[in-house]
Formats: C-alpha cells, sequence, structure tokens
C-alpha cells in the first residue's frame, strides 16, 4: 500500500498505509489524522480538507481542476501549492507523498 | 462518580458533537445510542455516488471504529431510545435498559415523509434516508424499466439524475409548478428544469399523484388526471418530518423540531438538541430556523458539545448546503425565503451562474450553480450582515473580491 506522510501545523508527523483508490483526505480520516476536517464528506464543496503538497510532489500530483481552484481561493491561507486532498486519488505513483496541513480549516 | 452524558441518535450531529464534547474536555462517559447499525455515516452520496455504485458503505464512515475507541465514546448501534424522563434524568432503550445522564443530546434526525395513498405500501415504493434504503434502491436502478419519483425536491433529483445515469426511463412528478420550489429561486428552477430535460427526463409540473397499482409489486402510478404511468419503481421524495416524539412525550419545548435556545439547549437544562431535529433562533435571520443539511448539523452539533462541556457558544454559523446532479454543482448560501429583489449573475447557458436574493438591500442568500467563488464570497458577505448594492452585483464588469473588505 502507498505510504503517506502527513505534516500537522505543529510539526508532528504521521506515515500511513493508504489504501489505492481512496482520496488523500479519507486515507487522512481512516487514520485519524488530526487537522483534516472534511465536513462535505468529499464533495468539493466545503474546502475544509486542505492540504500543502511537498513541492517535490507537485508535478506527480498535478494541479487542481477549475472548481477546486476556486475553492481553494477562499480556503485558509492558500499557496501555490494548495490542494484539497479529497481530490487527489491515491495511486502507487504517489508512494511516499508529503503534505502539510494548514493552522485552520475553512 | 464521573459524569454521564448521552447522545440519541448515532448520525452525522451526533458523532460531531461527541467529538466536540472531548475536544472542549468533558472528561466523562459518553454513550451514543443509534438505531441503525452501522458507525455513523455520511448520507449525501446515498442519493449520488453510493446509489450509483461508486463507492462501498465503508467510505461513508465518518469516523473509522477506532476512534471512538480513542475517545471513548461507547456506541451502542441497533438500539432504539424507547423514551427520555427528564425528571428523572434517565432514557430508557426499546429492550427496557435504563441509563441516567446527566447531560442529554437529541439528534434524531429527520426521517421522510411517508404517502399514505392507495398503493402506497406495495412493494417497490421507495423513501431514501438510510445506507438500507439506498441498498434496497439500487437494484431497481439496474433492473431497467421505468422509475416514477414523487417529488423535485432535492432527494428526488438527485436520484432523477443517478437513475438517468444507469440508462433508467425517468418521470418526476412535481406537484408544485416548478422544481426546488421550496429551497430554489425561479432561476435555478428553470435552470435544473431544463437540465434534467435535456438528459431524457420525464418532467410532470403541477402533476399530483393519486395512487400507485400493482399486484403485491408497483407497476404504475396514477394522476389525479387519471393519466396512468407504467413503472417498475417509485421513489417518493416529499421531504422529512423532524423525530421529534421523545421530546415532545417528555413534554420538550417543540417549535417546527425540538426548540432550542441560541446555545442549542432545548427548554429542559440538562438536554440539547442538534441537527435536522432541532430549530434554532437564527442571530442572522432573526428568526427560527430549521435546517436538513450537513453543515447544519455539524455547526450546531459543535456548540451543542462544546456548551455540554462547559462551555458558552452561541450557534451563529451562516447555513449552507450543496447538492450534485450530473456534472452541475449547486452551493447554496443562505436562506433566500423573504427577498425582494434577485440579481442573477453569469450564464445558465454556461452552466455556471449565480442567484443573489437580497432583502431591503441586505444580502439573504445565494445560489452558486458551479461558481464556487460566489458560494465563498457570499458567505462572508452574509455573516458580515453585508448590505449589497444591486447594480453593483448586476454589472458583470463587477470583481465580487471587490465587495468584501
Ligand atoms: C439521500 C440524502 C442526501 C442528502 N444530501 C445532502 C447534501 O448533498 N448536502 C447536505 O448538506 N445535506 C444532505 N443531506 C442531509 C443530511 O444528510 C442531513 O441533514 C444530516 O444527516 C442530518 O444529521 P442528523 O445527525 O441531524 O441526522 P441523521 O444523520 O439522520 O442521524 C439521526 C440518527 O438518529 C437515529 N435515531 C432516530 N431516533 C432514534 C431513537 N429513538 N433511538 C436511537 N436512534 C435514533 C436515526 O436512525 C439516525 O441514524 C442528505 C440527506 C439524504 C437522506
Ligand atoms: S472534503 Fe469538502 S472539499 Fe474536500
Amino acid at each position: 500500500m502507498p505510504k503517506i506522510t502527513y505534516i500537522e501545523h505543529n510539526g508532528a508527523e504521521h506515515v500511513v498505509d493508504a489504501e489505492k483508490g481512496v482520496s488523500v483526505m479519507e486515507a487522512a480520516v481512516k487514520n485519524m489524522i488530526p487537522g483534516i476536517d472534511a465536513d462535505c464528506g468529499g464533495a468539493c464543496a466545503c474546502a475544509t480538507c486542505h492540504v500543502y503538497v511537498d513541492p517535490a510532489w507537485m508535478e506527480k500530483v498535478g494541479k487542481p481542476e477549475t472548481m477546486e481552484e476556486s475553492m481553494l481561493d477562499f480556503a485558509y491561507e492558500p499557496k501555490e501549492n494548495s490542494r484539497l486532498s479529497c481530490q487527489i486519488t491515491v495511486s502507487d505513483a504517489l508512494d511516499g507523498l508529503i503534505v502539510r496541513l494548514p493552522e485552520f480549516q475553512g | 462518580m464521573s459524569e454521564r452524558a448521552i447522545i440519541i441518535g448515532a448520525g452525522q450531529a451526533a458523532a460531531q458533537a461527541a467529538q466536540s464534547m472531548r475536544q472542549a474536555g468533558f472528561d466523562g462517559d459518553i454513550v451514543m445510542i443509534g438505531e441503525e447499525r452501522e458507525l455513523p455515516y455520511q448520507r449525501p452520496p446515498l442519493s449520488k455516488t453510493y446509489l450509483q455504485g461508486e463507492l462501498g458503505a465503508d467510505r461513508l464512515y465518518l469516523r473509522p471504529a477506532a476512534f471512538y475507541e480513542q475517545q471513548r465514546i461507547d456506541l451502542r448501534l441497533g438500539l432504539r431510545v424507547a423514551s427520555i424522563d427528564a425528571a428523572a434524568k434517565t432514557v430508557t432503550s426499546e429492550t427496557g435498559e435504563t441509563l441516567s445522564y446527566d447531560k442529554l443530546l437529541i439528534a434524531t434526525g429527520a426521517p421522510p415523509r411517508r404517502l399514505d395513498c392507495a398503493g402506497a405500501d406495495l412493494e417497490g415504493v421507495r423513501y431514501l434516508r438510510s445506507i438500507a434504503d439506498s441498498d434496497a434502491l439500487r437494484p431497481a436502478l439496474s433492473a431497467g424499466g421505468r422509475i416514477v419519483i414523487v417529488g423535485a425536491g432535492y432527494i428526488g433529483l438527485e436520484v432523477a439524475a443517478s437513475a438517468r445515469k444507469a440508462g433508467l426511463d425517468v418521470t418526476v412528478l412535481e406537484m408544485a409548478d416548478r422544481v426546488l420550489a421550496r429551497v430554489a429561486g425561479k432561476d435555478v428552477s428553470a435552470f435544473y428544469e431544463k437540465l434534467h430535460l435535456d438528459r431524457g427526463v420525464d418532467l410532470r409540473l403541477g402533476a399530483a399523484l393519486d395512487h400507485f397499482e400493482g399486484n403485491g409489486r408497483v407497476s404504475a402510478a396514477v394522476l389525479k388526471s387519471g393519466e396512468r404511468i407504467d413503472c417498475a419503481a417509485v421513489l417518493v421524495g416529499v421531504g422529512a418530518a423532524p423525530a421529534i416524539a421523545l421530546a415532545e412525550a417528555a413534554d420538550l419545548r417543540i417549535a417546527n423540531g425540538v426548540w432550542t435556545d441560541d446555545h442549542a439547549r432545548t427548554s429542559d437544562p440538562s438536554i440539547w438538541a442538534a441537527g435536522d431535529c432541532a430549530s434554532h433562533p437564527s442571530p442572522i435571520y432573526e428568526r427560527r430556523l430549521r435546517l436538513e443539511s450537513v453543515p447544519n448539523a455539524i455547526e450546531q452539533a459543535k456548540v451543542a458539545g462544546a456548551n455540554m462541556a462547559g462551555g458558552d457558544v452561541v450557534y451563529d454559523a451562516v447555513p449552507w448546503f450543496w447538492s450534485d446532479q450530473y456534472d452541475v454543482k449547486l452551493q447554496t448560501v443562505g436562506v433566500s425565503e423573504g427577498a425582494d429583489e434577485t440579481v442573477l449573475r453569469g450564464d445558465p447557458d454556461a452552466k455556471k451562474f449565480s442567484v443573489w436574493y437580497l432583502q431591503r438591500g441586505r444580502l439573504l442568500a445565494v445560489d452558486a450553480v458551479n461558481d464556487p467563488a460566489a458560494f465563498a464570497l457570499s458567505k462572508r458577505l452574509i455573516a458580515a450582515r453585508a448590505a449589497v448594492d444591486a447594480k453593483i452585483l448586476a454589472d458583470p464588469d463587477t470583481d465580487l473580491k471587490s465587495l468584501v473588505s
């Protein structure tokens, strides 16, 4: 199973084995990673699953689609490497992925 | 002895309230009693991706089982609460077990309204609220033939979209003269009517159902006009009614749902209520609201949980909601009832637009179709009780961002 590392805003690191096919948000919720609220459950409607993708992984993860991009615009402190984690699907290509969590969601 | 909190219901609001109680430092026992057998789960996919077979039930769970262990939340699933004794501070389950509480949360949701016309109890006439309901409906989607959907609210239209995707013939019956009549403005209704017609839905507005026919299993819906529509399945989506029976029997105040104050507390100081079953005074709209949405369940449960843990938090979140049909996402902010002016921005034909509802110059609500920027901005404007100039809004050259300071 692909490994994903979540780094909380306070620096705490969590490495989880994520199931292929689920989203990076779902893998976090399933493994009880604090800092991802995911109020809409992955519908790309709430922007409370915001993460910063490690710069080394940005190319592999890819760019957000238009809807996601405008949602991110209004997330808390969006950056160049912001993504909504419910819109990133776990795959072998993302084995080793590192994402950082913002201080707040929403 | 440590304090005990009991939560009745194990849905969206219940799960959030338990978590928020722990976050706010409540150290006593938390017992959550839910009638359904599943871990607390999210309902929105039941009419969308889950119904379409795109995901399994385990992907609906809000938290894994380990979470409740870790947080010392004692889940009693598959158990129905039969009564509350507010004077003795106890609840009694249907199996006869009585548990005492120091603090109680009612988070019982709002089950679907049922039809009582002739034939309503035929097999194949279905409602949609639970995983079990969605599981029972799914075979109809692969069986082919025609499904008749009674009611063009969100659930009816979402099931219509899912059924069309599955290749079914779909007839939607709506008594009003437009779809989403209770919740959306005319522009939005017109947009969704066209969307469904373009996708081949047989949409009947102003159509009143009289009864169903069938020999054991439903085989036709008959309208008041006498017209008979043959069908293999029926989905009824005519709204939901708050589950207030327990509260009513315990003599709690009722006002279109379980009455709560702005702290999510009921008329009994040891009992709180949250989610679809509860009505609350809205500081933004200056009247009592009862909302049926995930964000309301979450935000109100956060308030209830914090206050049950001894906090002093007012429920003042801006209401919002979303609906997915085909490739179209609607995000609604606020409550449009009472609007005296509406402004349309963008182009419905391009499937990207927003409708802004104003009352005496103040922004009440926005329906945003495939337009997350309008959604996010209006949420801020409504939270700020902002006045908005309709002329500036109507100008396509206005950059929405310039409206928020
Ligand atoms: C098909 C469908 C699609 C939806 N789509 C959306 C959407 O896209 N966006 C959105 O924002 N909202 C949507 N909603 C609404 C949203 O799911 C609800 O607003 C939300 O679930 C309300 O949470 P709740 O905790 O109040 O109630 P629920 O989640 O319904 O939980 C209440 C629970 O209490 C249990 N219960 C009741 N009485 C008792 C008793 N006496 N003893 C024990 N247990 C009891 C019930 O069995 C139920 O499990 C949808 C709802 C449905 C049904
Ligand atoms: S979970 Fe809501 S946008 Fe990702």
